[in-house]
């Protein structure tokens, strides 16, 4: 088999999962983009294995590791979007810009307040401030 | 390994017509490639978010022939089960209990898409560029042994890549625990929200978390 056949379509594949991971808003789509362009190493990892005929076979024990490790990655990941789900409401990547560096930051007092306001209510407040020193809280205050 | 080589191939053979002919590989893996692409550009255009998840699958499961094509064959059908059996369940719930709506969300896609496109497909030309241009004259040899038996793979890894294997299993514990502990966190949320619902923030939450005795609620710690 020509090499340049599986090293074309990984490349491809890594394309779209970077196109994937740019475009996308929701942030399970993200996800589902990084798991494509980790696919897309797989195949590059198994393709040169078989090429180079490898006899310790770095290409496929690293192929499984980078699976295992995709499914932490993607376990954990998950984990963190039902977090900012269950406080923020949203997994709208684009939302979430609280630590955005940005000309809207003169503004953020403002909505501080707003936000303070709004989510007193659902108590989302005490389930971020697991930290307890004053720097947390005024960071949190600022958010 | 030599002894039950021969008879891998000649059963990956059967399951694929034209395994042992080079170019009947190189047909299938080109076909099985272009599904597996155009199932990867709906998971990642498609503006319905389960379909996405369903999409992926297809494309999950046609790298997963892929990888019988070149003969590895136990990570083909460890890409199978971890893959499409779990990750694509986990992102199936974690669309579920996100709420994604269920039809066409017109808010899928970034208002940064074309600029996306844009460099997905600069560097889609220039990796295929620099790949076709490199490798134009490399052939892979499938013949002889099978690379990828669950034999030659239990070898390998069991003899060459024993501390790795051991450190990712520790990796997997620590993911666990890691996912387990943010999972949980809606419950201490809804503890503490009424636990301190008439105190304002705080104070109240750190104070049973360090000193364990002082409140009297079950649920503290065992949550611990």
């Amino acid at each position: 088999m020509h090499l340049a056949y599986p090293a074309v379509l990984a490349a491809l594949l890594f394309c779209v999962g970077l196109y994937g991971v740019l475009a996308r808003r929701n942030a399970i789509l993200v996800l589902m983009s990084v798991e494509l362009m980790l696919n897309a190493v797989n195949l590059n990892l198994v393709a040169f294995d078989v090429w180079l005929r490898d006899t310790l076979h770095s290409g496929q024990a690293l192929t499984l590791f980078t699976i295992a490790i995709a499914a932490a990655e993607i376990g954990i990941g998950l984990a963190i979007v039902l977090a900012v789900y269950r406080n923020r409401g949203t997994s709208d990547i684009d939302r979430l810009r609280d630590t955005a560096e940005t000309d809207e930051a003169e503004t953020l007092p403002d909505t501080a307040e707003s936000d303070t306001a709004g989510t007193s209510d659902a108590a989302t407040a005490p389930g971020r401030t697991d930290g307890t020193t004053g720097k947390t809280k005024k960071a949190e205050a600022t958010t | 390994m030599l002894y039950t080589a021969p008879p891998l191939v000649a059963s990956a053979a059967g399951d694929h017509p034209g395994f042992l002919s080079p170019s009947g590989v190189e047909i299938a893996f080109l076909l099985v490639g272009l599904v597996t692409l155009g199932a990867a550009v709906i998971t990642v255009t498609t503006r319905q978010l389960v379909h996405a998840a369903l999409w992926l699958v297809v494309a999950l499961g046609g790298l997963a022939v892929e990888y019988l094509l070149l003969t590895a064959e136990f990570i083909a059908w460890v890409q199978v089960l971890i893959y499409v059996g779990s990750i694509v369940v986990l992102l199936l719930f974690g669309l579920m209990l996100t709420r994604a709506p269920i039809g066409r969300s017109p808010d899928a896609d970034s208002d940064n898409r074309w600029v996306a496109l844009g460099v997905a497909l600069a560097s889609a030309a220039a990796l295929v560029w620099v790949v076709v241009d490199a490798f134009r004259t490399t052939w892979i040899d499938l013949d002889g042994p099978a690379q990828g038996s669950t034999r030659v793979t239990g070898a390998f890894l069991f003899r060459n890549w024993v501390l790795p294997f051991e450190a990712l299993s520790v990796l997997l514990l620590a993911a666990l625990v890691g996912a387990i502990v943010l999972s949980r966190k809606r419950d201490t949320d809804t503890d503490t929200g009424t636990a301190t619902d008439a105190g304002t923030d705080t104070p109240p939450r750190p104070a049973p978390t360090g000193t364990p005795g002082t409140t009297d609620r079950p649920g503290k710690g065992e949550k611990r």
